[in-house]
């Protein structure tokens, strides 16, 4: 499932250039030029696939390692 | 000077005007002051809990705190000018690719840094560097440019809340100030002296109780001025009409940005994995599982703050097309993007105390901000550069050296805003574009095993080199004379698109090029940074 988070976050990253209505002025709602609408729609489907990378993609390897007995043994 | 120099010498004559807006800035700067106070009670004392609260923020102040760190001057008083200047176009470029950018940042390079963080006691970006790549040198390197990186972004706040507060106190003071108004340096002063005083005494947990504050502060107080502004012009439906009769222009992107110009937009928010106090506000988190909140609820936050911004300055385009809203000009004639938002604070919201609560929403952005820089540049000059050339430092010498280098930055910050007059958003696409050039460094810290310190140095140079001459072509020549670039609806560009492109490009192929033509890491440093996956 890591996988299709990885994949699913280049495709936002694809539509995110959403060229195909660089020239619509349409209000969406009365008030909300699409351009705008579409882009915070983008932002809810941005929370979305970060929600399914923790459940799907969480670094749980690294997190137990860094919670495991503290080493402290960093250059300071 | 910052503080609209063009309206005195225009002699526009502001009419008297109420000062309840500003005692209620006053009375929310006391608040602020209550709050620095009983948070620095908290403070245990030690350098760790200075510079990183000793690591026990849990997930909603980590939120705030990272939310609140990211919003600055650049997110309400800019983001409302470049759309009044750029349209609705603005949100692409910087909120929504913010919210897949820095979110990326935090998930992939965040939660990493935090676990070497916790795991190796480091407290600044810079300590996690010298280790990584076991070169004291690079720490070095690495401290003035970083400190370089963040004055701009410091200046940004300033110069931000100096327009503001000019703009929306005009009237207030008819014949002991220029144009009846606060002027920028008294107001720069106040929010310098407020944020010195509660991270001076409580270091980061001082910062993050007060982001927590603030945070909240600008969401609630920007939606309700939203409102209220919108309610003024008739609705919502009728503000935006009016922008599509008077400026149609403005709720498209043709014709203000290409598509080039606009993907290249995309590096800019790669710097929130290089701004070394996110890297700090990081190091604070209790846990792992502290950060999943702000993965999630990131990208939403900025949607919650950006978009009644961008809506605010498009609708500004079409009543200034209309003659309806005048905005203060620049020395060239210009409306300046800068006093937009307050321009339409102060024409479209009938109430003072509506009014002065907007208002300490919109400083408690930017204060929100320089707190997090402040304490940031202090830590990194006493653990980054006093500390490895010194050797052994007290405790309570970590804490005092960190408290004098903030007073010294803010100092010189301070006076270099007196003389600044750049765009607020531009200044900060030069900062972030910085920032974003040496992510490949972060980057590659955490995932490639055969990066080295000799790539590593060869990326710090090629990013200094490339981002120093780009500024200097778009800054500091005149208009037509640029060797690189063209300035296009305000943007410097090159080849159409964001010079961002070529700082990135340099630096990631003098990482890759260098690193692989010298010497791997030894197997020993591997395994450290790379626990699990051992090779």
């Amino acid at each position: 499932m890591k996988n299709v988070v990885y994949a699913l976050i280049v495709i936002m990253a694809i539509i995110h250039q959403d060229f195909w209505w660089w020239d619509n002025k349409t209000l969406v709602f009365g008030f909300m030029p699409l351009g705008l609408f579409y882009h915070a729609l983008f932002s809810c489907m941005a929370a979305g696939v970060w929600a399914l990378a923790i459940k799907w993609a969480w670094p749980s390897d690294i997190e137990e390692w860094a919670e495991s007995a503290d080493e402290q043994g960093g250059e300071q | 000077m910052i503080h609209a120099p063009s309206l005195i010498a225009l002699g526009q004559a502001a009419e008297p005007a109420t000062r309840t807006p500003l005692y209620i800035i006053i009375v929310y700067m006391l608040a602020l002051f209550a709050l620095g106070w009983v948070s620095s009670r908290m403070f245990r004392g030690s350098s760790k809990d200075f510079f990183v609260a000793s690591q026990s923020i849990g997930p909603f102040m980590l939120l705030m705190s990272v939310f609140g760190t990211t919003m600055t001057a650049f997110a309400l008083v800019g983001s409302t000018g470049k759309a009044f200047s750029l349209g609705i176009g603005t949100y692409g470029l910087m909120a929504s690719s913010s919210g897949l950018i820095h979110t990326a940042c935090f998930f992939l390079v965040g939660i990493r840094m935090w676990s070497f963080g916790k795991k190796y006691g480091y407290v600044t970006q810079i300590q996690f560097f010298r280790d990584r790549f076991e070169s004291k040198a690079l720490g070095y390197l690495m401290f003035p440019i970083l400190v370089g990186l963040i004055i701009p972004y410091l200046l940004v706040g300033l110069m931000g809340a100096g327009n503001y507060i000019f703009g929306v106190t005009r009237g207030m003071f008819p014949g002991t100030f220029a144009a009846g108004a606060v002027p920028a340096w008294l107001s720069g002063l106040v929010i310098c002296c407020v944020v010195l005083f509660y991270v001076f005494f409580g270091g980061v947990r001082s910062a993050v109780w007060a982001n927590t504050f603030q945070t909240i502060v600008f969401m609630v107080m920007g939606l309700v001025g939203f409102l209220v502004i919108a309610d003024t012009l008739g609705g919502l439906s009728e503000a935006s009409a009016k922008a599509l009769e008077h400026s149609p222009e403005k709720l498209q992107r043709e014709g203000l940005m290409t598509v080039p110009h606009f993907i290249s937009y995309m590096l800019v928010p790669l710097s929130v994995g290089m701004f070394p106090h996110l890297f700090q506000h990081w190091l604070t988190a209790r846990s792992a599982k502290s950060f999943r909140l702000t993965v999630i609820a990131h990208p939403i936050c900025i949607m919650i703050v950006w978009v009644p911004c961008i809506l605010i300055g498009i609708w500004a385009a079409g009543l200034y097309a209309a003659g309806d809203l005048t905005v203060p000009p620049l020395p060239n004639g210009n409306a300046n993007p800068n006093a937009v938002l307050s321009a339409m604070v102060k024409k479209f919201m009938d109430s003072p105390i509506l009014i002065g609560l907007f208002s300490a929403g919109v400083l408690a952005a930017i204060m929100s901000s320089l707190d997090s820089q402040f304490v940031c540049i202090g830590s990194m000059f006493t653990n980054d550069f006093v500390v490895p050339l010194k050797g052994k430092v007290s405790d309570s010498q970590k804490v005092w050296l960190g408290r004098g280098f903030i007073v010294f930055i803010v100092l010189i910050t301070y006076v270099i805003s007196l003389f600044e007059t750049k765009s607020v958003f531009n200044l900060g696409v030069w900062c972030f574009s910085g920032f974003a050039a040496l992510f490949p460094i972060a980057f590659a810290s955490v995932y490639w095993k055969r990066v080295t310190t000799a790539g590593v140095f060869a990326s710090v140079i090629a990013t200094v080199i490339t981002w120093a001459m780009f500024i200097y072509d778009a800054l500091g020549r005149e208009n037509g004379e640029q060797w690189f670039g063209v300035k296009e609806h305000g943007e410097y560009l090159i080849a159409g698109v964001m010079p961002v492109t070529f700082i990135f490009l340099a630096s990631v192929v003098a990482l890759i090029g260098v690193s692989l033509v010298t010497k791997a890491p030894k197997q020993s440093t591997i395994d450290r940074f790379f626990p699990t996956n051992k090779a």
